[in-house]
């Protein structure tokens, strides 16, 4: 990525942002969806690695864990139960994408260009990183109530999912009986 | 550490606009999950790059809270999917277009 005027960034920065960047390309281009949740698998990891690298390994094993763990294979599920041929078939319009195309350019160099025209590129740290045990703490005191209806919202949409993925088979059943 | 906040920024940038570009484009429902997920995750890398360069906590924190919601919405948006193939036996959203079913 770019090197400012007085830092270089080291090649393991350099080695996680490339397969980041390039799986998340796989991941939309690849034609078989299975490859491309497996390719989306090794973007989420290639985040969690930024978050490693940020001193952050309480955020990275929860990554890892949720992202990886659970929603990964949770979308691999989702890819096997549709037919095969919408598996492997890409579905997109020619025109839309050469306007997409075109438009992840302009995003990426307007907002690149902002901010390397800000004063991010003067930001160095050297302060101690910030201890889990404090994250923890948080989360058991101030942040208590907001953790709690994370629980209730998580259940709830856990639940919602499987209703929404159950009515239609029973409906189903019914009609077949 | 020898990286710079800005670094990681443009990371987050590259990301964003990928996933912009999936979402503009593909017709596919379950790769524009990808996309959003894409997006998300870039969200978070900023969070996570500006508490550590700060240096704060709460970054982190609401990093952990926005990956624990973004996989309450993976699960309902996969449901939902599933759904809609039961109807339209596919994932072309340009078949989505009715909601009578």
């Amino acid at each position: 990525m770019a090197n400012g005027a007085q830092h270089m960034v080291d090649s393991i920065f350099l080695a996680v942002s490339v397969l980041t960047i390039g799986s998340a390309i796989a991941a939309l281009e690849i034609r078989s969806l299975i490859y491309g949740s497996i390719a989306l698998m090794i973007t989420l990891s290639g985040i969690a690695g930024f978050f490693l690298l940020l001193d952050a390994p309480f955020v990275a094993m929860f990554q890892l864990s949720v992202y990886v763990g659970s929603i990964a294979v949770l979308i691999l599920f989702t890819v096997m139960l549709v037919r095969r041929e919408l598996i492997f078939n890409k579905i997109e319009d020619s025109r839309r994408r050469y306007a997409g195309i075109g438009l992840m350019i302009i995003i990426m160099l307007g907002i690149g260009t902002i901010i390397i025209g800000s004063g991010l590129k003067t930001m160095e740290t050297n302060t101690q990183t910030i201890d889990y045990r404090k994250i923890g703490e948080d989360f058991l005191t101030y942040y208590s109530p907001a953790l709690i209806v994370m629980a209730l919202i998580l259940s709830s949409s856990v639940i919602g999912a499987l209703a929404l993925a159950k009515r239609e088979d029973v409906t189903n059943e019914q009609r077949t009986d | 550490m020898s990286n710079g906040l800005i670094d990681f920024v443009l990371v987050s940038v590259a990301l964003l606009a990928i996933g912009i570009y999936g979402l503009s484009v593909k017709r596919n429902a379950i790769r524009m999950l990808f996309a959003i997920e894409m997006i998300v995750n870039s969200a978070n890398l900023n969070l996570v790059a500006f508490a550590r360069f700060i240096p704060n906590s709460q970054g982190q924190t609401l990093a952990l809270f926005s990956i624990a919601i973004a996989a309450a919405e993976v699960a309902v948006g996969l449901a939902l999917i599933i759904v809609a193939y039961r109807m339209y036996r596919n994932i072309d959203i340009a078949d989505f277009r009715s909601l009578k079913g």
